[in-house]
């Protein structure tokens, strides 16, 4: 079993997204180690990108940040080295495909492997496209997670059968950002991925509390916070570690199975 | 099912979310295009409502002027709404109509897409929103309330260069919060397939014409048909149904801004690398970190990082040239166009104009360019006077 799926095996899983660089390259691996050791069980890092089609507002803005200071993917590989001497934490990246095809998919993956990084998820590449980079990732042991969302249908049982890692179940329609209300029917669909997949399930986009967390944990194995961790950076700047830690560590009681937390 | 590839080129480079929409419409598309009943309903509006055929009108004044080959001028300015935008816009919006949305949304630079999507739902009765940059909109305010008169909402994209690439950026994003009801307009040769296949398509009435009003005046082929490129619409149209005469020498006019051998230009042939963005792999200008890159023209409709994937494949297979032309050369075009013929070309056509002024003369007389007017310069007059003031006083 790789560390990704190991992660999930004893409790409901807290992952938690920044955007590397935000707000600049050293606080990005003091903020990961501070999340890491309150409650985040996986971390993912999003690389910055000019146009990100997939994202609100929140991550927009913060993407925009992280550019203004021009930082590129050796940064981000370096802030992945640096943390890895310090925690062993499953880390993944999330990005859009133009960065990786003018670096290099070959050097990318390469690269990926070299500094310890354990998986990508990749907002404009679905499932008919995988090609692109898969051979690449695959060789380098480089888990491409996959997504699915609420007007995935007919289209769950394909994409669920070539899932590795866990299946990231988007939450609703729409980009990036925290929703007061998640209308989608959460739990038909994780039952509907359950009878193809043994693979865990995630649930991301729009949630930001301990009610939405413990809500959604119920039907599946974990959740992913961006946009309100984003949100705590972007107010917090230099000094969000704190609150970060606080953050994460409340999430993290709320869903842990047996507590008592509400 | 095959995703649309033009070579290397093309794609489906979306997020999952939009998906189940693009196949739906991939099906719906497929259905449709050999179906006789969508085909008479398109070409009645087309013929009807948008007053087509267009003419081809031999420019004598010009042709004089410049002593060379003919000139003659497709005059896709004289469409309803003012451009060929109006053609692919008809035929979209009714395949949404056909497939049971019920608003549509689009993207729209110089502002003549948002103008044509907002007529067809005018129109065809559906409820429309459009995207259009903050920059885009102080350039181009007439259509901001062309827009509004017809009953769209026109939204101001204050994100990134505030220009095309980021009102496209929006469109995606509004479309992946709607997508169970609302249908992309989209109105370039660009985006993820089908819509590069689906747009040409619908665009290629303007090559099929030229093609048999020349011949009915000329009893010739054409031998240069010249067109401006920015995500490559009109130009796409005008090119397809001469791609096989291998005689016909196509000719893309794309913008330079102030120079190639500067940071302001949007000239995608001449200075981009392969990228993949807005849902195709395809040629996009770019810094050297893989980000899309700002870019620049006088032209609001040709101030677009990137270029339809059918034309980065032409390019690649050398069977199109992509010719650079500065802000001060079309607008040079603009003006001789405008003075010997009463013609005000789009700013955006005033490309492929300046490109026609430099060939012509170095042709023989018999020989036959075909330059296709995209849109009339009636929204540019305004911008014209002030880069003039700016530039020569």
């Amino acid at each position: 079993m790789n560390r990704i799926t190991e992660i999930f095996k004893n409790n409901k899983v807290l992952i938690t997204y920044l955007t590397a660089g935000d707000p600049d390259i050293l606080k990005t691996e003091e903020y990961i180690l501070s999340m890491a050791s309150n409650g985040s069980d996986l971390i993912e890092i999003g690389i910055p990108f000019s146009d990100p089609v997939s994202e609100g507002e929140t991550i927009q803005n913060a993407m925009g940040r992280a550019l203004s200071k021009n930082i590129n993917l050796d940064d981000i590989f370096n802030i992945v080295f640096n943390v890895r001497k310090k925690s062993d934490i499953p880390l993944i990246l999330m990005t859009y495909l133009n960065p990786l095809l003018f670096y290099g998919y070959g050097r990318f993956f390469k690269s990926c492997k070299e500094v310890g990084v354990n998986g990508i998820i990749i907002c404009d590449m679905p499932f008919e496209e995988q090609e692109e980079v898969k051979c690449f990732a695959d060789k380098c042991g480089i888990i491409v997670i996959t997504l699915i969302a609420p007007t995935s249908n007919e289209r769950i049982p394909i994409l669920t059968k070539q899932a590795e890692g866990f299946v990231y179940l988007v939450s609703s329609l729409g980009v990036t950002g925290v929703r007061n209300k998640i209308t989608t029917d959460i739990k038909t669909m994780a039952t509907e991925i359950k009878k193809i997949t043994n693979l865990p399930i995630a649930v991301g986009f729009g949630i930001s509390n301990v009610s939405q967390a413990k809500e959604i944990t119920k039907y599946v194995d974990g959740v992913i916070i961006g946009s309100a961790v984003v949100e705590i950076i972007e107010r917090y700047k230099d000094h969000a570690a704190f609150k970060l830690a606080e953050y994460v560590s409340d999430i993290k009681k709320a869903i842990t199975v047996g507590s008592k937390i509400l | 099912m095959s995703n649309g590839k033009f070579g290397i080129y093309g794609g489906q480079y979306i997020p999952e979310t939009l998906m189940h929409a693009i196949k739906e419409l991939e099906i719906a598309y497929n259905n449709f295009k050999s179906e006789k009943q969508f085909n008479n309903e398109f070409k009645s509006l087309l013929d009807e409502y948008a007053g087509r055929p267009s003419r081809l009108y031999f420019a004598k004044n010009a042709t004089e002027e410049l002593g060379g080959a003919k000139v003659y001028l497709k005059r896709e300015d004289l469409n309803h709404t003012g451009s060929h935008k109006i053609n692919n816009v008809l035929g979209q919006t009714l395949l949404a109509k056909k497939i049971g949305k019920t608003r549509v949304i689009a993207e729209t630079g110089a502002g003549q897409h948002g103008v044509a999507t907002a007529t067809a739902a005018a129109l065809l009765n559906m409820e429309c929103e459009i995207f259009m940059g903050e920059k885009d909109i102080e350039r181009q305010s007439l259509n901001v309330f062309r827009m509004q008169l017809l009953g769209a909402k026109v939204n101001a994209v204050k994100s990134g260069t505030r220009t095309l690439k980021d009102a496209v950026n929006e469109t995606m994003r509004e479309w992946s919060r709607s997508v169970d009801y609302t249908f992309y307009v989209l109105g370039s040769a660009m985006g993820p397939h089908p819509y590069p296949q689906i747009v040409r398509d619908f665009q290629s009435v303007i090559s099929k014409e030229i093609k048999e009003q020349l011949f009915e005046k000329e009893s010739k082929l054409p031998d240069v048909v010249i067109a401006c490129v920015g995500g490559g619409s009109n130009s796409i149209g005008a090119f397809y149904n001469f791609i096989n005469d291998k005689e016909v020498k196509l000719i893309g006019c794309e913008a330079a801004g102030k120079g190639i051998d500067t940071f302001e230009t949007a000239a995608t042939i001449a200075k981009g690398k392969i990228g993949i963005f807005h849902g195709m792999k395809s040629y996009f200008c770019q810094t050297e970190n893989g980000q899309i890159a700002p870019v620049y023209s006088i032209s609001a409709g040709l101030d677009y990082p990137g270029i339809g994937p059918e034309h980065a494949h032409l390019h690649d297979t050398r069977r199109v040239e992509y010719i650079p032309v500065t802000d001060d050369e079309a607008v040079k075009a603009f003006e001789f166009l405008s003075k010997t013929e009463g013609i005000i070309p789009a700013i955006e056509s005033a490309h492929a104009v300046y490109y026609a002024m430099q060939l012509a003369p170095k042709m023989v007389k018999d020989a036959i360019i075909v330059i296709c007017i995209s849109g009339r310069g009636d929204k540019d007059v305004d911008m014209i006077l002030k880069y003039k003031g700016a530039n020569h006083k």
